[in-house]
């Protein structure tokens, strides 16, 4: 339960970040729809009941507003005040509710309010907001006959060229040589295959140096999971997943438990974010790919019971690094502050996850030249770890240097990553 | 000046031209490259063409190697992920390693479900987070190949699997016939031994004998004599300011040695304002890790100890030595005299397995006041409650036919008995024997049924190896096999309905008041509740008697074998361990075997080998291959090694226990030495660990190898890698390091300026991190420990015996170990010990060579191997200094891509012991964090690179400065004399800084003269003798040639 807690409350700090940058006063519930997303979808749905209750009609379900905001902010002291009401749902369900006293305001509970009210009015008037996939063209095919035609046009050209040549030489009574086809012609085999060499050369050093590369790895995966639903649509923060990221080596992926925190309760797919297509275009029954995961789980849907016969998902790995790679995610997400988005990509954007970056040694070693490191200032903001530099700090009172990067504490060096 | 001599064998002693040679050759053999018409590779006509066949079909080869499809890799989560586990994030639990009786708490790394590393517990008041090699090693016995995977039964000649219930079902109807005998070690678990009484109780008329294969049994029996309880005292050596050690091998072997080394280190630190330290006098046969360590030591003949001990109480009651003679009776008074002046601070203990020589110790401990002071009868050491008689009843009666059921557990007497044929015998004789052991041992093997146990890290428990300290086990893992713990077996088959975690820990809320107190002593490893030290009643009756019987103890009238124990092998019990049988003895250097040790005087006269002289100790010492000798001992013909070494008494000849191991116990103990329990002998009282029943033939010539690596590593003349000083001499001058520095170094800076004065190249900044690491020479015992826990923790492979004879042993961490004095005077030998270990010297010769930069420095002036771009052409190792960098000459982990890359036929065979490291279930021991290297790169000490990245990580992700407790070195940790000091240098408040100006008298820098300016730094011995063995001054006749102190000057031009 503590770990869900902390969970939220590191959800929470970005979130009340962005919605004050997005704050109007006069979408109360667009922030509301926002901030419903980043608080209460994990657990809630206007609609049906899930790991809490259906919000709909909350308000009228409360014996007073009041009442209603102490239990968001803090469910245990709605209890304490001993409201038959508050002690009832107190034990609606065994999952105690977040605590969220000093992360949201009033204000923003009226909000997230509103816009349960306008989604409960939304569903009884269905829209249909069938998008369809975009096929972007591509034009290399195009420059290639182009390119190929006008080369031919040009060798035409050339031949006209050197017989017209040669009648006006015959003419002039100038002798020539017997014509040499240009295949036979020395000159240009050679020219030819020193062309083909450099352009065999480049391409084989590139895939030389590329082997084992796979940006834009996109594997078919035993189950169609949407970021784009999930992260995107439904705004779960990342480390809600993946919260390995934060702490360890490995991001990690989810175990399905953490999937059924909210699956128990979201069993189909309703099209919130559209139709889902596959890579091959084919459509995707999002409810179907929930059956496969109640499979992985063992959930008896009916029964609303785990049957005790699950099975781990194997999912394909994307991200892969070579052996002799040391990578700590944790050293770039929490000490280093690097956002997931800079190497994942737009995670939120993508239906099945690609292999966003490169994943070479110079993709790593660019970044490390570039990035600059927390550190730490006079007036208490930075990591303090980097307290022991002291040649950098006065460089930095001395105005030699503004920022250090990453390379200038020996991010460069073989043994931050190979050993 | 005085000039010193160490020496690490006896071909460098007299320096002879192979020596040169060898010093000469890193690796000593030819490339094994041939042409087809036989000729070498560099001398056939068409080698060109031959070398672009080669590289063209290597290009094809890497080509077709690297070009396959990469492989679709899986990730696969948890179904239901445990609450506090992080996938990549290491737990680390409290239990207790035990073994043979002993136990000693550690806490275990446990990395994604399985335990990959022990360290020691630094909650234990008694063990103070000490380890032991063998302790380190014991995370890899939990992976071992031999381990039984399900309980077995022997149905006409074959042993078939079955299952537990079928097992349980034949054993209950078999101990309903009543007469059970439980035999095992000794047992020091509180719990354990309720679940014992239980057990016992269920079966009228059966007992409970516990039988140790290293028997205490004269200590109890001599303290019963004297003080009237059959206990082991604990003893204090940190209270001691003399310790006289009769023969126990206390630092290595002798009853509790982690505890002991922890003690012993506390009284030889050096505190450079008031410089005083323990005096620690051995009088032995043969040269032991503890008499390494002594200041001074005495030889004489195994049956002599009981004349020693008299002479010593006679001594100190003032009527001389009697006895004895010459430089031993010299000796025998100047302990006296020390105990004596010294009273209630000194110590003597003795390895003794006879119980009136005990007798006489307790006799002259109680005359210097250690009862009560360094004595401690208020927390006896309960590890070994073995009674000797018991065990001779048990097999008597089982070939008498009166013994009904056996059930063997924790023990194995057909191998650790002395009389194993008796034992097996009776075995068969009994109706129902069942063992269970682990593994399908030499006991196992004559038993009827296997339930095969858990081992320590699976299992629930707890031990009490001190009376009032308690440790705790708890599983790491779960359970790999289909086997059953050793309790839960007991309580199945007294009818108890609960399991052996539900009954722990129903004992254990109990006793402790609270569910919340229980989990506390879990998470903590240890419930202690020390008693204040206390002596006991002195009953002397029973001495004078001792005295006469122990002057009366047979004479030898030649030769006299001793049997002892190998620091690294111990009893036996982990002979499995290929970590352990390539771990080199302290002393011998001798890998992967067992063999006599004798005394060059018996080299000179037996075998006409005199190491004294070059010619004959270049024949002996540089070939592998060492005297194989015919022995008859007890009646019995033996063909054994033999080694020389110095130290030894003269007609003293020594072989450990442990080896020669039947074929099941597992391929790494399968035909490595011989076994020597049959060489130990019942007196009637005690079992004898030496015998004067030793008769060789003349030696033919004939040889057997036997893997040594102490002259693997070559300084090639350059001195002194290490630096000691006597007490007094440091009392007198305290400068006396300083000075033989500055005389080195003096010419290019001093040690002031030396850094940027003594070379040609920048020096560079270390903005933030500059690692250190301090080596107290004084506080290293040699032990091994650290080896052990490098090798664990950096994933170094095991090479094999085959290997190491080939100079290929893979070890980042050596100890090497000097011997100075007079070769054919065993009590002039002093014995000084050095870890090795990459120096990451700032100035690394290694980096300069490397055409491709594989090796380089970094900011925090580590020296960085990086595997990945090493291309294997071992220029660096060729100018290390130190000869610290190892290559991997073959795939010894199986790492390639190159699927059949081991299986070299002919030269470069790898032995079995390394194929079983290579298999699936022992790989589970690899540190996940550090790369397995693969066939032809290099590697060395990284100063455990991953640990200091993990702690800076920490420190990073706690927004605070690096602490002295976020980095240790895994030898650092492992150290149970605290020798090793690791940090960063640069901040003036951590520990290595402290250490650093806190000893700025004996600092120094192995070979600090060749300015490569190393980060590791020493601090020199300092013995408590007159005189040392190593100086000599210049009149005597040594031979001139490492008098010259002058390599620096020719190295920089």
């Amino acid at each position: 339960m503590s770990e869900h807690r902390t969970i939220a409350k590191r959800i929470l700090f970005p979130v009340l970040f962005f919605s004050l940058l997005f704050t109007t006063s006069s979408a109360l519930a667009q922030d509301g729809k926002a901030l419903f997303k980043a608080n209460c979808a994990a657990c809630h749905n206007p609609l049906k009941a899930g790991t809490g209750p259906a919000l709909g009609g909350v308000e009228s379900r409360w014996p007073s507003k009041e009442l209603l905001y102490t239990w968001i902010k803090n469910w245990n002291k709605a209890v304490a005040t001993g409201d038959p009401y508050a002690v009832k749902m107190k034990d609606w369900s065994p999952v105690a509710m977040t605590v969220f006293e000093g992360a949201i305001n009033d204000k923003d509970i009226d909000a997230i309010l509103a816009y349960v009210e306008t989604a409960v009015k939304d569903a009884q008037t269905p829209t249909a907001t069938a998008g369809q996939p975009v096929v972007e063209s591509d034009n290399s095919l195009l420059y290639g006959i182009l390119t190929l035609i006008l080369a031919v046009i040009a060798l035409i050209l050339l031949g006209v060229n050197s017989n017209l040549r040669k009648l006006a030489d015959d003419k002039d009574g100038i002798p020539s040589s017997e014509p040499i086809a240009f295949y036979k012609n020395k000159a240009y085999i050679a020219m030819l295959s020193l062309v083909l060499f450099v352009i065999a050369g480049f391409f084989l050093v590139r895939w030389g140096i590329g082997m084992g590369r796979e940006k834009d790895y996109i594997p078919e995966q035993p189950i169609f999971y949407s970021h784009k639903v999930h992260a995107g649509q439904n705004q779960i923060n990342c480390l809600y997943c993946h919260g390995g990221a934060y702490e360890g080596k490995h991001a990690n992926i989810p175990s399905v438990n953490v999937c059924m925190n909210c699956h128990q309760a979201i069993g189909q797919y309703t099209g919130s974010a559209g139709p889902l297509y596959r890579e091959d275009g084919t459509e995707v029954n999002g409810t179907e790919e929930i059956a496969k995961l109640y499979a992985a789980a063992g959930w008896d849907t009916i029964a609303k019971k785990y049957t005790g016969a699950g099975k781990p998902i194997e999912w394909v790995r994307i991200h892969n690094l070579p052996d002799h790679v040391y990578f700590n995610h944790s050293q770039h997400t929490k000490a280093g502050k690097v956002q997931c988005q800079t190497c994942h990509g737009e995670v939120t954007n993508m239906d099945v996850v690609s292999q966003f970056s490169e994943l070479s040694m110079g993709w790593c070693v660019n970044c490390h030249r570039e990035s600059k490191v927390d550190f730490n200032d006079e007036k208490g903001n930075g990591n303090k770890f980097y307290s022991i530099y002291e040649k950098f700090h006065q460089e930095i009172k001395e105005k030699k240097r503004d920022s250090v990067t990453v390379n200038d504490i020996g991010g460069l060096e073989c043994q931050k990553c190979h050993y | 000046m005085a000039k010193k001599k160490y020496w690490q064998s006896f071909t460098e002693l007299n320096d002879t031209e192979a020596h040169k040679k060898l010093a000469a050759d890193e690796f000593r053999e030819e490339l094994p490259f041939e042409s087809g018409d036989g000729k070498s590779f560099t001398e056939t006509p068409a080698s060109r063409r031959d070398f672009l066949k080669y590289l063209g079909f290597s290009t094809a080869a890497a080509m077709a190697a690297a070009s396959c499809e990469t492989p679709v890799r899986k990730a696969i989560p948890y179904l239901n992920k445990p609450q506090d586990l992080v996938p990549g994030v290491a737990d680390y639990y409290a239990t207790t390693y035990v073994s043979g009786g002993e136990a000693i708490p550690v806490v275990a790394k446990v990395r994604d479900g399985r335990p990959i590393k022990l360290e020691g517990n630094t909650l234990s008041s008694f063990s103070r987070g000490g380890t032991s090699a063998r302790i380190q090693a014991s995370v890899l016995d939990l992976y071992d190949t031999a381990r039984l995977h399900a309980p077995m039964m022997l149905s006409g000649d074959s042993r078939t699997a079955i299952s537990m219930e079928a097992a349980d079902k034949d054993i209950l109807a078999g101990l309903a016939g009543g007469s059970v005998v439980l035999l095992t070690g000794t047992i020091s678990s509180p719990t354990t031994k309720q679940v014992i009484a239980e057990f016992l109780a269920k079966y009228p008329g059966s007992k409970h004998v516990q039988f140790d294969a290293v028997s205490y049994n004269a200590l109890l029996l001599a303290n019963e004599a004297t003080y009237g309880k059959k206990v082991i005292p604990s003893y204090h050596f940190d209270n001691a300011k003399v310790i006289v050690s009769l023969g126990a091998d206390f630092l290595g072997t002798w009853l509790s040695p982690v505890e002991f080394t922890k003690q012993y280190a506390v009284g030889r630190k050096v505190n450079q304002k008031n410089p005083e330290i323990s005096k620690h006098f051995q009088f032995e046969s043969m040269l032991s890790l503890s008499g390494a360590n002594s200041d001074e030591r005495y030889t004489h003949l195994p049956s002599a100890a009981g004349t020693v001990a008299t002479a010593l109480l006679s001594a100190i009651q003032g009527q001389g030595a009697a006895g004895v003679d010459g430089k031993l009776k010299a000796g025998i008074e100047a302990a006296a005299k020390a105990l004596n002046e010294n009273k209630g601070k000194g110590l003597v203990v003795s390895g003794s397995t006879n119980k009136d020589v005990q007798i006489v110790v307790n006799a002259i401990n109680e005359a210097i006041g250690a009862n009560g002071t360094t004595i401690n009868f208020a927390s006896p050491i309960q590890t070994h409650q073995g009674v000797d008689a018991d065990m001779e009843t048990l097999v008597a009666d089982m070939n008498g036919g009166k013994v009904g059921a056996l059930i063997v557990y924790g023990v194995n007497p057909a191998y650790e008995y002395y009389n194993a044929k008796a034992f097996t015998d009776g075995v068969k004789k009994v109706k129902l024997s069942v063992s269970l052991n682990e593994r399908l041992d030499e006991t196992a093997e004559s038993c009827k049924y296997i339930v095969p146990s858990h081992h320590f890290l699976e299992s629930w428990g707890d031990a009490e190896p001190k009376a009032g300290f308690i440790t705790m086990l708890q599983p790491t893992i779960n359970p790999l096999f289909k086997t059953r713990q050793f309790q839960d077996s007991l309580l199945k088959w007294s009818g108890s309905a609960v399991t052996f975690d539900t009954y722990f820990k129903n004992n254990w809320t109990t006793k402790l008041g609270s569910p919340t107190a229980y989990n506390k002593a879990l998470q903590d490893g240890v419930v202690e509740t020390p008693a204040a030290v206390a002596g006991a009643a002195f009953n002397g009756a029973a001495v004078a008697a001792a005295v006469t019987a122990a002057n009366a103890l047979k004479k030898a009238s030649k030769n006299e074998l001793v049997v002892y124990q190998k620091v690294s092998l111990g009893d036996g019990k982990q002979a499995n361990n290929p970590w352990l049988q390539e771990l080199p003895d302290p002393i011998t250097k001798a890998t992967w075997d067992n063999y006599i040790m004798v005394s060059p005087q018996f080299g000179k006269t037996e075998l006409g080998i005199d190491i004294s002289d070059a010619h004959q100790a270049d024949k002996y010492e540089v070939v592998m291959d060492k005297p194989l000798l015919n022995f008859t001992i007890n009646k019995k013909a033996y063909k054994l090694p033999v080694l020389i070494v110095p130290g030894m008494q003269s007609n003293t000849l020594a072989i450990a226990i442990g080896y020669g191991r039947s074929e099941k116990s597992g391929r790494a103990a399968n035909g490595v030495g011989q076994n020597a329990y049959p060489f130990l002998s019942y007196n009637g009282t005690t079992v004898d660990w030496s015998t004067a029943d030793v008769e060789f033939e003349k030696w033919d010539g004939e040889k057997t190898p036997v893997a040594q690596t102490q002259t693997h590593s070559s300084y090639e003349g350059r001195h002194e890698v290490i630096k000691e000083v006597t007490l007094n001499d440091y009392k007198k001058n305290p400068k006396l390091i300083i000075e033989e520095r500055e005389e080195e170094i003096g010419k290019y800076g001093g040690i002031e300026n030396y850094t940027k004065e003594g070379t040609l190249y920048p020096t560079y900044d270390r903005p933030g991190i500059k690692w250190g690491m301090s080596i107290d020479l004084n506080s290293c015992i040699g032990c091994g420990a650290c080896s052990v826990a490098c090798t664990a923790e950096n994933n170094v492979p095991v090479v094999g015996k085959s290997e190491v004879l080939r100079f290929h042993e893979m070890h980042w961490m050596r100890i090497d170990r000097y011997f100075s004095g007079d070769v054919h005077d065993s009590d002039s030998i002093q014995t000084i010990f050095q870890p090795m270990i990459c120096q990451h010297c700032d100035n690394a010769p290694c980096e300069n060579v490397c055409p491709v930069a594989a090796t380089n420095h970094s900011s925090e002036g580590l020296n960085q191997m990086t595997y990945n771009r090493c291309i294997g052409t071992r220029y660096c190792a060729n100018n290390c200094p130190f000869k610290v960098r190892r290559f991997n000459w073959l795939d010894y982990t199986g790492a390639d891509s190159f699927a059949d890359n081991q299986l070299t036929s002919g030269v470069g065979k790898l032995d079995d012991a390394v194929f079983m490291m290579n298999d699936s279930l022992s790989r589970m021991v690899l540190n996940p964090d550090v790369t397995v290297r693969s066939r032809g790169v290099i590697e060395k000490c990284s100063f455990c690179i991953q640990r200091l990245q993990e702690g800076k990580l920490k420190a990073k992700k706690d927004n605070r400065t690096l602490e002295d407790t976020d980095v240790k070195t895994a030898c650092q940790q492992a150290c149970p004399s605290d020798a090793i000091v690791f940090g960063n240098a640069n901040n003036s408040k951590s520990e290595i800084s402290k250490v650093r100006a806190e000893n700025n008298e004996r600092i120094f820098f192995a070979l600090e003269q060749i300015h490569v300016m190393p980060n590791v730094s020493y601090l020199a011995k300092v013995r408590n003798v007159e005189k040392l063995s190593a100086v000599h001054h210049t009149e005597d006749n040594v031979p001139e040639t490492e008098g010259k102190k002058e390599p620096a000057a020719a190295e920089k031009h």
